[in-house]
């Protein structure tokens, strides 16, 4: 059976991929998929760090190492996510944020475009990614809202964090060789408020979509029986790896918290030598001296958290998060084959049903009502024959979803791990490299400090003080 | 009610009569004293080398546990000669016993103050049981500066009792402390509050003194307290980074290519987490000299205390004085100026016979003789106290802003060490980070 490149990206979607996207995909017959989807996923990473986003040294360095992979392909498209606004409507209060585009892929009639969206709509488009591709790893988008602490929706440090994570959500997606082809994603790029509204009415219907709830439900109650070793090793590292993740996360929040309350003990600590000044004479510029330092170092304490707030703990957040998808994707999977393999139980009991002698129920009735029981096994053999060629067909359906299901997962969990070393490495390298700068910076206060203290003119012995 | 004429001719109004010359001179003096070589610790090396823990009964005849301390002491110059130094074990109370001989003996001198007695403003990982090794540790070393301080003190050096207590175990030391009588010469505590009260002419500088006093153990207070905190706090920093350890240890494990960076990279933040453990003990050490001078404090308001009181005993003297001046002009003139009842009984039952006039007059002549050889005594003393007080505290002051000055100076270089080691770790986790 020939399959057409369509089938390769979705075997539910009905949009053709674009002309222009990647040469290779082109003029491949199937037994190339595989290696498709690992030279796309080399593609996809060196563009991982956009203009908007802070490079670090460590950033850089994982950038050129992607860049010496590909093959002079650059980025086509630049999503900045900015300048939330709140509205307020009768019945509610939302945030939206600007979504600015620039792009020269042909697919897109213009080469900008400018458009609000609120968080509701970067849901819809998750969503609607996941449906049609459910093998594939989807960055994680922020949660809905913070349970732990209580933080108003609207507060400003909040809509900071979600705008960043929202970001990076659509860049992730831009950069996926497959998920920035789908027609979705363009709509959510490029449409209107009202034009969105109306697009998202489209599609299937709320009973279609609460079938397909109740099939993955069900398959995921009967389970899967061979799972291909290779899968079983992604699971057991996700679990692992999602408690390591968890814990980096929690450590990483006690170590803000902690080093929140330092700084509040230590801006206490400094005017107490500052008020001693006052009561001294010779020793009155050497206090202040001293008050001056720890003031200082408070300063430097502040924004060393900061960065860390800023750069580290989103970063474990957001993979948190991406253990939680990687889950269910695995899931999904698993559901793929699952309802596989189900269908094929159901072929093999027709399969002796046909071949079984005819001593059922039916043969039975038949010969009640006066059939022919020649005629009657005819019959039954018929129909059986029918209903087993259907279900050979639809069979044959399945195993390509499942093929399908698990090229789509490998790839992209190659191109995950890549991303997620290279996010990682360059939040913890960024944390290090800004805990020397706060050192460095604390040394050269005490230093200057030292250097006053010993040029000073002393009436008495010089004493010598080695460090 | 007797009217308050003030006796202006006869008290020293508390202003020293020495010229700010003489004062100058004075402070040299002593200073030569000590470059001279006459204090106790240019003569002989003194430490308190050991402590151990001892059972004994105590004063209600119970058991009970105690740490005694080992005092060794050999000639400065034995040192070459490899003479074992003469040793005896004291116990804290006895310190104790010492320094109320030496606070009474000599009103005048700022005497150092001792160690804690009991673990006060430490921050929660340091123990505040008096059992605790390291508490003893630093109170053994305390201990052993107040000896210090005592021996290089131009007069408490020359102290018989202090000699013995350094040297002489055998003899029963502390009968010989009481047998001096120190305790009687102790001024009660009503009597100095009374006078703080009451004195209306003290020295300026006593009372500026007390004052500074006052503040510097205000702010010294709550210096050590909030530095408590924050050396908690940054405990807590630090300690927490020792969970990354761990978690990348576990992490390496199922990580290929992470593996080995990850590794390394939790190795340095254990060695990070466990490096506070020395910079707080070193910071400890820092407390302590600040401590030292919180407790001085006590020392400084003592000396003003019994300048208060001396002053206060004088202005009694000569307001007695001046009573009696009074009363004998009244007897003489035969007025009555002010209001009293003697002057009421006179009027009521008739004037006193002259032979019985001439009898007071006598006993008041001979009690007027007496005030006014008090006076005179009670003048001198109070102008040797001042003097000597002063002198003591100005060498106190200038102890006080030199050992200070080096107590932030090496503050400053402990917090150098400190961001030492942070840079040190922190680039070689980078690099580590670098090689994930």
């Amino acid at each position: 059976m020939s399959r057409t490149i369509d089938a390769v990206v979705s075997p539910t979607q009905t949009n053709t991929i674009p002309a222009d996207i990647s040469g290779q995909m082109l003029d491949l017959d199937e037994d190339d998929d595989l290696e498709v989807f690992s030279k796309d996923s080399t593609l996809a990473d060196g563009n991982m760090f956009n203009a908007s986003m802070q490079t670090s040294p460590g950033s850089m360095v994982n950038q050129c190492k992607f860049e010496e992979d590909e093959e002079g392909d650059s980025k086509d498209i630049f999503i900045t996510v900015d300048n939330p606004e709140s509205h307020v409507t009768a019945i509610e209060t939302f945030i939206t944020y600007r979504v600015l585009t620039k792009t020269t892929r042909s697919e897109f009639d213009n080469s900008e475009y400018e458009v609000r969206r609120r968080y509701q709509d970067f849901l819809w488009l998750k969503g609607k990614l996941e449906e049609a591709h459910s093998t594939l790893i989807v960055h994680p988008l922020p949660e809905k809202f913070v349970v732990k602490g209580m933080v108003e929706r609207f507060n400003g440090d909040f809509i900071a964090t979600r705008r960043k994570a929202l970001h990076k959500f659509l860049n992730r997606i831009a950069d996926h060789p497959i998920l920035s082809c789908s027609e979705d994603f363009k709509v959510f790029l490029s449409a209107q408020a009202w034009e969105l509204t109306t697009y998202k009415k489209q599609g299937p219907g709320f009973l279609s979509r609460m079938g397909e709830t109740v099939r993955a439900v069900a398959n995921s109650v009967r389970g899967v029986k061979n799972r291909p070793e290779e899968f079983t090793a992604i699971q057991e590292y996700v679990e692992d790896f999602s408690n390591k993740i968890s814990c980096l996360d929690k450590v990483t929040q006690r170590i803000v918290k902690e080093q929140k309350e330092y700084l509040e003990e230590l801006k206490e600590y400094g005017p107490t030598y500052t008020l001693w000044s006052g009561s001294e004479e010779e020793l009155a510029e050497q206090l202040k001296g001293v008050a001056g330092c720890i003031e200082r170092c408070c300063k430097e304490t502040e924004e060393q958290v900061g960065h860390l707030s800023d750069t580290l703990v989103p970063v474990l957040h957001e993979y948190v998060l991406c253990a939680e998808t990687l889950k269910a994707v695995l899931r999904r999977r698993d559901n793929i084959q699952a309802e596989f393999e189900a269908k094929n139980e159901t072929l093999a009991t027709k399969k002796v049903d046909r071949d079984a002698e005819s001593s059922d129920l039916g043969f039975v009735w038949g010969s009640l009502l006066g059939k022919n029981p020649e005629e009657a096994r005819h019959q039954r053999q018929e129909r059986l024959d029918g209903e087993i060629e259907e279900l050979k067909e639809e069979i044959d359906k399945l195993e390509d979803r499942v093929e399908w299901a698990n090229n789509a997962l490998k790839g992209d969990w190659g191109r995950w791990q890549r991303s997620m070393r290279g996010d990682l490495k360059s939040a913890f390298f960024s944390t290090a490299e800004k805990n020397v700068d706060y050192y460095e910076k604390c040394l050269a206060v005490w230093e200057t400090f030292l250097l006053s203290q010993r040029t000073e003119p002393s009436e008495e012995t010089d004493r010598d003080n080695t460090p | 009610m007797m009217a308050d004429s003030g006796p202006k001719e006869v008290a020293v109004i508390g202003n020293t009569d020495l010229t700010s010359a003489e004062l100058d001179n004075n402070i040299k003096n002593t200073m030569v004293e000590i470059e001279k070589g006459t204090s106790l610790l240019r003569k002989m090396e003194i430490s308190v080398a050991e402590a151990e823990k001892r059972t004994g009964k105590n004063t209600v005849n119970m058991q009970e546990l105690y740490t005694v301390y080992l005092i060794e002491t050999r000639p400065v110059d034995a040192l070459t000669e490899g003479i074992t130094p003469d040793s005896l074990w004291r116990r804290y109370s006895e310190f104790e016993l010492l320094r109320n001989y030496l606070l009474v003996t000599y009103p005048f001198v700022v005497v150092a103050p001792l160690p804690e007695k009991r673990a006060e403003i430490v921050w929660h990982k340091l123990s505040a049981d008096n059992m605790d090794p390291e508490f003893v540790e630093r109170r053994r070393v305390g201990l052993e500066n107040f000896l210090h301080r005592v021996a290089s003190h131009p007069v408490l050096c020359n102290d018989n009792i202090f000699y013995i207590f350094l040297t002489e175990q055998d003899k029963d030391w502390k009968e010989m402390v009481y047998e001096t009588g120190f305790q009687a010469k102790a001024d009660s505590r009503l009597k100095a509050v009374n006078a703080a009260f009451r004195v209306k002419n003290p020295d300026g500088r006593f009372t500026e003194l007390k004052h500074y006093s006052d503040d510097l153990q205000t702010v010294l207070s709550q210096l050590l307290r909030v530095r408590a905190r924050v050396a908690d706090r940054l405990y807590g920093v630090y300690k927490v980074h020792g969970n990354y350890g761990r978690v990348f240890s576990e992490w390496s494990a199922i990580e290929k290519e992470m593996g080995d960076g990850l590794q390394s990279a939790g190795h340095h933040m254990d060695a990070y987490a466990a490096s506070v453990d020395d910079i707080l003990e070193e910071e400890e050490h820092y407390a302590d000299q600040l401590k030292e001078y919180l407790f001085y404090t006590d020392a400084l308001r003592a000396v003003c205390r019994k300048h208060e009181l001396t002053q206060f005993e004088l202005e009694m003297v000569a307001l007695d004085l001046a009573c009696k001046k009074q009363q004998k002009e009244e007897l003489v003139t035969g007025t009555v100026r002010t209001f009293s009842l003697k002057g009421m009984t006179s009027k009521l039952f008739g004037q006193e016979t002259a032979e019985q006039r001439e009898a007071k007059l006598q006993v008041l002549e001979h009690q007027l003789k007496e005030g006014e050889e008090a006076v005179k005594e009670k003048n001198t003393e109070s102008d040797e106290f001042v003097k000597t007080a002063w002198v003591d505290i100005e060498r106190f002051k200038d102890q006080k802003d030199r050992d200070l000055k080096e107590a932030l100076i090496s503050y400053a270089v402990m917090q150098i060490s400190m961001c030492k080691k942070g840079i040190q770790v922190w680039t070689n986790a980078k690099e580590c980070f670098n090689k994930m």
